[in-house]
Order: C-alpha cells, then structure tokens, then sequence
C-alpha cells in the first residue's frame, strides 16, 4: 500500500535518513523500534510532510510522489488518506473532545455538522470515552487525551495511522489504556505504522518490526522472527539492553488476548 | 460661604459640559481607533508569526518607528505637518489616525507574543486533520492567543482612554479641553480639573470591570481545573 524509497533527510550538517527504503502492506501494524537519534520519528513526520525530506519517493496506492517536490495537492491528497497521533497528543486546546474529532471533519472535509457529530461520538465511543464528550483537553487526563487524539485520527477513516511514540508522554499508570486501544485497532485490520519503545507492545501487537539505528534500517522482518532469532550483532545488542531494562515495563504490560 | 455655593455651581454645571464631549469624542474615539488598532495588531501579528517575506521587515519597522517615537509627535506631524505637502485631515479624524496607528504598534507585539504562547504542536494537528494555515489560524490558534492577551489589551484600552486628552492639542474637542475652555472662563483650576480627572478614572472603573466581567467570559477551556466538570 505504501512504499519508501531512499527517503534522505538532513538536518543542516546531521543526516538523519540516508536512503531509507520501506513497504507498509494492508493491515500491517510496524512498530520502528530504535535508540533515540535514529531517525524514527523523523521519517514518521516525513511521510505525513510534517517535514520535509531532502529526496526519495512515496508511492502511496500506486500514486508516486516525489518526497523534495510535493505540491500543496499532493501533499493534501496524502494527508487526506492518513492520519497522525503524537506524542504530545496537540489536541486543540479550545474545543472539548468532540470538537476536536468534529473539527477537521467539518472545516476541512465540509461534512455537514450532523453527520460529522455522528462520527465523532462513534469514534469516541470507540475509544471508551462515551462520557467525556464535552470536557476540554485541559479536564482530562493524559491517556484520555491520547485517547482523543486516537478517536480524531480514526474518524477520518484514514488508510493507514502513524503513530509517534504514543504513550512516552503518559505516566506509566495510563499507557495500558491507549495502547489497549491501538491493539483493537491492530485487531480490526487498521494499518498502523507505530513509532514506539514499548518492547511488549511491538513484540505482541505489531506484525512487523523495522530497527532503526544512525538513519538507516537495520534490520526488519515478522515480529515474532525479530525478537527471537535476530540476525544482525547490532539488534541483538539493543535488544538485550533494552530488555534487561524494561522488564519491568513489560511486566506491567497486561497480557494480550486480541493475537 | 457664598464661595463654596459659586464653586459647587460650577462643577455641577460643568460636569455634564465635561461629560457631553467624554460621551460624544473621547468614547467614539477611543472605540474606533482601538478597532482599527485591533485589525492593524493581528496583520502586523500574523506577518510576524508566520514570517511573510518583506511583510516581516516592514512591519518591525513599523512597530521599531512608532514605539519610538512619542504619541504627542506622532499628533503633530500627522495634524500640523501634513497640510505642507498638501494633506489636510480634520481634527478628528487625524486624531483617530494617529491612535489607531499608534495603539496597533503596541498591540501587535502584545499579540505576537500570545501567539508564540500557544502550542504549537496544533498546528501541525491541524495539518494532519487536513486544515489549511488560515483555517488553523482562525479556529484554533488565533481564539487561544486572544484569550490570553485579552488582560493586556484591556490594558492598553483604558491607557487610550486616558490618552485621548492629548487629542486637546490637535484641536479636537473632547473633555480635556472643554474642561480647559471652563476654566479659562471661571478660573477654577484645582476644582475642574480634579473633576475632569475624576470622570476620566470613572470610565476607567467601568472599563475594568468590564475587563473582569471579559475574563470570567473567557476562561473557558477547562483551565479552572480538573475538578469542575465541563458543561455537561
């Protein structure tokens, strides 16, 4: 569905991406996986043009653009089809759950209100907010906020959902409850590209990992491949640290049902 | 003492000859320039924040000359100079100019600063929910960068209405000078302009209220905390 090819991007004299080449398929769920600095999140914000890379291609459902030279339209056709969630949730700080699900649907796809508040209530329902429909970002906690942001992405019907780093701005507590969300999602076929640094989370939910390291992939491949039997010496040394740090992280992880 | 009956005549007398040109000059007045001020605030702000080429220069120039330079100047140039190379304004209308341009210098660093306050990470939600720069700036991040300068502007606001006594110098009749035209006639200085003094901190009074009544409005947002609950 969606195809990188030789994504580059520098950042004055620090390249971040030197010629990243990736397949997003239909109903995949990617978790990129890397130390911080290597580029994940960069080629992330890439893909949506939240940043503008320095060269490479975007097929996207067979349309072909170029990264450096993307048009207004192009870049608004992309977006149209996809959706992003941050780490910092951005929800719109003057407008209440509902809103801000509503708001992109109404202003910018001109849904008559009606029908995008239809949307809207489903989308937040989905996300176990039924009862927080008016309450501004600032009256709720972080993981609902999240849960928000995820409720405004899937209500665009998007075809494919990035996520940065979705729950290191939560406390420990609230992750379960966004990543128990974005596991449905995987469950229901959505296709995710998913930004993260929880082990637990990529090893049970993703169908795919991508290892980052020093702007370009190391190594890729089925999940329960990459964690098992890692091929290359740089993998296996992130892995074991990584997890002989987060074990306790991944204990907290309650255990997955959905795969 | 037949003194004090002559003097309470006069400021009763006078006060509603001060107050008639404070309702008729110094409130249109303040009112229209804060306006225009407004519109010229928030394009100058605009310019700024989204760092329109040329647009960014000139408007720090604009701002650099104007905050430079004294209001009392700025009224004499555009009132008595003008007129040599062929511009000649009413008084209240140079008066409405020249307020205008000077409050706008003022209010666009109070809104610039607003909007570099909001976060920006909205922006870029905004993006991605497939909104344009304008249909972002006008929904989401213009109304928060509002609320938060609404206290210094209603600041500014009722600095102009003090202000606007220095409107007397170009010949626009307001209370200022009616308050000096009374004098000069009854010769009571102390007492009028004490009595000028206190229906300029009158309008004041009510403007600050206002402001208070302005900012209850507007703390909206579920900013009071987390313990009262949205409109349900």
């Amino acid at each position: 569905m969606i195809a990188v090819k030789k994504i580059q991007k520098a950042f004055g004299d620090n390249q971040v991406l030197r010629d990243v080449s990736l397949t997003v398929e239909k109903g995949d769920v990617v978790a990129i996986l890397g130390p911080s600095g290597s580029g994940k999140t960069t080629l992330l914000r890439c893909l949506n043009f939240l940043e503008r890379a320095d060269g490479g291609e975007l097929v996207f459902d067979g349309t072909h653009v170029l990264f450096a030279k993307a048009g207004r339209q192009e870049i608004a056709q992309i977006r149209k089809k996809t959706a992003f969630v941050f780490q910092n949730f951005n929800l719109f700080l003057n407008k209440t759950a509902l809103e801000n699900v509503t708001e992109g649907l109404i202003i910018a796809r001109k849904m008559p209100k009606k029908q995008a508040e239809e949307l809207g209530m489903r989308a937040l329902d989905k996300v176990g907010l039924s009862d927080r429909y008016h309450y501004y970002p600032h009256q709720l906690s972080g993981g609902q906020q999240q849960r928000v942001a995820i409720a405004r992405a899937i209500a665009a019907e998007p075809e494919i959902i990035y996520f940065d780093e979705p729950t290191s701005a939560l406390d420990p507590e609230l992750t379960g409850e966004v990543l128990d969300v974005i596991r449905e999602l995987a469950a229901e076929g959505m296709t995710m590209l998913v930004v993260t640094h929880e082990m637990s989370f990529a090893r049970n939910v993703s169908t795919k990992v991508v290892f980052m390291e020093g702007g370009v992939i190391v190594e890729e491949g089925p999940s329960k491949e990459f964690f098992e039997a890692p091929k290359e010496e740089r993998t296996r040394v992130f892995l074991k640290r990584i997890l002989s740090a987060g074990t306790e992280e991944a204990d907290n992880e309650r255990p997955n049902t959905k795969r | 003492m037949i003194g004090n009956e002559r003097l309470t005549g006069i400021l009763l007398d006078s006060f509603w000859k001060i107050l008639l040109p404070g309702l008729t000059v110094t409130i249109p007045l303040t009112i229209l320039a804060f306006s225009f001020a407004m519109v010229i605030a928030v394009f100058l702000a605009l310019v700024q924040f989204a760092n329109v080429r040329i647009l960014k220069p000139l408007a720090r120039f604009y701002i650099w000359v104007i905050r430079g330079t004294p209001l009392l100047v700025q009224l004499f140039v555009i009132f008595y100079g003008l007129p040599r190379v062929g511009i000649v304004l009413d008084p209240f209308p140079s008066a409405v100019i020249v307020f205008s341009i000077n409050e706008g210098a003022y209010a666009a660093e109070i809104m610039r600063a607003a909007l570099e306050s909001v976060p920006r990470g909205q922006l870029e939600a905004g993006y991605c929910v497939g909104m344009s720069y304008l249909q972002i700036m006008r929904r989401i991040l213009l109304p928060q960068a509002f609320r938060t300068a609404f206290p210094s502007l209603s600041n500014s606001l009722i600095s102009m209405v003090k202000d606007t006594s220095l409107a007397a110098n170009i010949t626009v009749t307001e209370m200022f000078m009616m308050t000096q035209r009374i004098v000069a006639r009854t010769y009571e200085p102390l007492a009028l302009y004490l009595e000028v003094g206190l229906i300029y901190l009158l309008f004041s009074t009510v403007l600050t209220k206002l402001q208070s009544i302005g900012e209850k409005k507007l703390n909206f947002y579920g900013y009071q905390g987390k313990e009262k609950k949205g409109k349900a």
